[in-house]
């Protein structure tokens, strides 16, 4: 029978013990979820962030909107009723890291894409309190009035590949003209960036075709959480976990 | 002393100064070619640190040493500048991070204050302020307690002569890159990992040195034993490295950019996120924080403490069952339902250790109990245990999926992270403070006890109104969401639910003004001590009651 006095007196040995109890019980929960095939759901329709959504996320989570909305529907009667169906763990398979939240100051954002235009958008992100007069979200006007700087965005697509998105070497090449093309229906691209980028929304997002601003990458974003996933061909009950 | 060290001191010194000017350089390179501005800024930052570290360097180098005179006095030559240096950034820190959360609960009661800019939106500031009162605040008490502790119960001066300040100005450096960060948009999103890659590789190096300066000490030891709180420090210590290297393992877009992509994604990225996250509770705020109890605790009583069998089935028991923890924060999201189940079952078991803890904390202060009366530093001591048992009960109890469903996304959450937050890390170190503040400035006591415990009443009753408020709010905004009409549909639309919590945000605004007051009047009392003014004052109990005591 070990003494724990021989413990106290070896700070070696109190390290390594330390460092072999803290690690049990994240090994079992974590290590699993890498291997086990059940983690994540079987679905139809989910694909990589075209590269104008990807920019659009990237504004969602400098201004810290994670901070106050999830994406993330757990499956009880009334979330289900107030957001829609309950969201699946494939959903946010290429979100790095992912946006599920952790408080919901402001409701739910895991489908909000369709449910409000564009002007609604636009309108309530440079004043909430004009379409909501009882919301307390900030306004954030300059979202409008500044240009999305879209210099690196091939390195992103590329970055998110370096870790295990499926972007293809042709979406890295035209992730430029890709961006371009979403916010512009008479694009030539039109067709391309459709092929890559299934059910992709192309139109000018922000009213003002002028100019690709951080308005149209986040409304652009927005309006596709919770699009892709065909909710007609899952099938719950296969995927009990 | 022997003619060797002051040798190896210089060559230390030469090899520091030598390593800042590398430093320098990149930092330089940064500016000239980083891909977005923030990173040319950071670079300017690290420029101005190393720089700046020269000139610290020089001026230690050719002036004298300050510790020389008290060295005569001490049978062992402790390092307290660095232990000092650490009581007044904590102090600082307390007062930004606190002021900080004060202004972001008053956005959520009066949006207007958000300004509509980028800079001062509440989605920036908040991680601003979680990351000022956690890691500014509770990493500088944690490593200037966990310096002097392990000092003392070692009897044996600090290990390295340039590595301490090295974890100091490092660790307050990286701070300085994460909130400046936050302010400009740089954030990994990440609840309380929100750091960019760069700085988490800087914090990386400076908490190995943390590690290799805490160890040195204990192998200097003249105690045969290593003190239970070295224990707790030492776990905190090597637990945190472990959570934030494999929660920060990321991809950077460019070399020269702020930018990277996690290498986890969805799933796996949420529980290896928790699992830090709840972690940091348990190690950082918890782990590390009780250290500072089992030291300052019986010091400030003059007890030892209660149970020696108790503090090994604490210590154990609690870094063994806290890491099984995280999955509670994800119930009934996608997370697969063992994963969940798991995290309950160990989140409901942490109750006992934590109770163990808190009973060992409470009953060193058997035969010892009138302090409670006469000596305001120990009351708060006490206070922060009773809150620590309050909040690991709440803490088991919400961690039950049935009462999560109706907590989570709540300010329930809110409500119970500050009565831990306020009540337990804040009060345990602000005592610590107290403690630590006349022992190292060699003042008889502190300015006044009486501000002392105008401090303690005026923060509990902050940290009331703001848990009760985050109680009501907290479980009123669940309730809403989940209520019916008697035809079937949802009765509330989110907004009313919104505009329901507006009295309860404005309370929890006046509970945070009275904490942060409270840390304004520590602050004042530290720096009259510092200055080694004393107040004339009475003892803080009143003459009548220790008269009446014995009748009684």
């Amino acid at each position: 029978m070990i003494k724990h006095a021989t413990i106290e007196k070896n700070s070696i040995l109190l390290t390594v013990l330390v460092l072999i109890v803290v690690s049990i019980g994240g090994l079992v929960e974590i290590a699993p979820l890498f291997y086990l095939e059940s983690t994540i759901e079987k679905v139809q329709g989910m694909r990589p962030y075209s590269p104008l959504e990807l920019a659009g996320r990237k504004i969602y989570i400098r201004d810290g909107c994670y901070n106050c909305h999830s994406q993330m529907i757990r499956p009880l009667r009334d979330e289900v009723e107030r957001y829609g169906p309950y969201s699946l763990a494939a959903e946010s398979m290429y979100d790095h890291p992912f946006q599920w939240g952790s408080k919901r100051t402001g409701p739910d954002l895991a489908r909000v894409g369709g449910r409000y235009s564009d002007d609604w958008h636009a309108a309530h992100m440079k004043n909430p309190r004009s379409l909501v007069p009882e919301s307390i979200m900030p306004g954030y006007p300059y979202l409008a009035t500044t240009p999305l700087d879209y210099a690196l965005i091939a390195a992103e697509l590329e970055a998110n590949r370096a870790v295990g998105v499926p972007y293809t070497e042709e979406m890295i090449e035209s992730a430029e003209a890709d961006l371009k093309a979403q916010v512009d229906p008479d694009d030539d691209g039109f067709d391309d960036l459709l092929a890559r980028y299934p059910k992709a929304q192309v139109r000018d997002f922000d009213g003002d075709p002028e100019v690709i601003s951080e308005l149209d990458a986040m409304i652009a974003y927005l309006q596709m959480l919770g699009t892709l996933v065909d909710f007609e061909t899952y099938k719950a009950e296969d995927n009990l976990r | 002393m022997t003619d060797e060290q002051p040798r190896a001191v210089a060559g230390t010194t030469y090899g520091a100064g030598a390593l800042l000017i590398l430093g320098a350089v990149l930092g330089l390179f940064l500016m000239a070619r980083a891909a977005d501005p923030v990173m040319g800024f950071h670079g300017f930052l690290f420029v101005a640190f190393c720089v700046l570290g020269v000139y610290w360097l020089i001026a230690r180098h050719s002036g004298g040493d300050a510790d020389a005179g008290r060295a005569a006095a001490q049978s062992v030559r402790y390092n307290d500048a660095v232990v000092r240096a650490g009581v007044v950034a904590s102090t600082f820190w307390g007062v930004i991070g606190f002021t900080v959360g004060l202004v972001i609960a008053l956005q959520l009661a009066f949006p207007v204050l958000n300004f509509d800019l980028p800079w001062t939106n509440f989605g920036r500031l908040r991680p601003l302020h979680t990351s000022a009162v956690i890691f500014a605040f509770g990493g500088n008490v944690l490593i200037a307690t966990s310096f002097h502790v392990v000092q003392r119960t070692c009897r044996a001066r600090l290990a390295g002569d340039l590595a301490p300040w090295f974890v100091f100005w490092g660790y307050n450096f990286f701070i300085v890159i994460a909130a400046t960060g936050y302010v400009l948009g740089v954030t990994q999103a990440k609840e309380y990992a929100e750091p960019e890659w760069y700085a988490d590789l800087w914090l990386t190096v400076v908490w190995v040195v943390y590690l290799l300066v805490f160890l040195a000490t204990l192998w200097r030891r003249k105690e045969p034993h290593i003190y239970v709180a070295n224990w707790f420090y030492l776990a905190f210590i090597v637990t945190v490295a472990v959570l934030h290297i494999v929660n920060g393992l990321a991809v950077p877009v460019a070399w020269s950019g702020t930018a990277s992509y996690s290498l986890f994604a969805g799933v796996q990225s949420a529980l290896i996120q928790w699992w830090y996250g709840h972690n940091a509770v348990g190690f950082f705020l918890t782990a590390g924080f009780l250290g500072i109890m089992y030291y300052f605790v019986p010091k400030q009583a003059e007890r030892p403490v209660y149970s020696y069998r108790l503090s090994i089935v604490h210590f154990w028991t609690l870094i063994f069952l806290y890491i099984w923890a995280g999955p509670h924060h994800l119930h009934y999201t996608a997370l697969p339902d063992w994963a969940q189940t798991l995290g309950m079952t160990f989140s409901i078991m942490l109750w006992m250790p934590s109770w163990g803890g808190m009973i060992n904390g409470l009953m060193t202060l058997s035969g010892a109990w009138d302090k409670l009366r006469t000596d305001p530093v120990i009351r708060m001591l006490v206070i922060s245990i009773a809150f620590y048992g309050m909040s690991t009960f709440e803490g088991p109890v919400m961690s039950i999926k049935a009462v999560n469903s109706l907590s989570h996304y709540t300010d329930w959450t809110i409500g119970h992270v500050h009565s831990g937050a306020l009540g337990w890390v804040g009060f345990v170190s602000f005592g610590a403070i107290y403690f630590l503040t006349p022992v190292l400035w060699q003042r008889q006591r502190l300015y006044s006890l009486k501000l002392v415990n105008l401090h303690f009443w005026v923060a509990t009753i902050g940290i009331l109104l703001y848990i009760t408020a985050m109680w009501v709010s907290g479980i009123l905004q669940g309730l809403m969401w989940r209520a019916y009409d008697t035809l079937g549909f949802l009765e509330y639309s989110f907004v009313e639910t919104v505009e329901a919590m507006h009295p309860f945000y404005v309370i929890r605004a006046a509970g945070g003004a009275l904490f942060v007051i409270g840390s304004l009047i520590m602050a004042y009392n530290v720096w009259r001590t510092i200055r080694g003014d004393l107040r004339e004052e009475d003892s803080v109990s009143s003459p009548q009651t220790i008269a009446a005591a014995p009748a009684g």
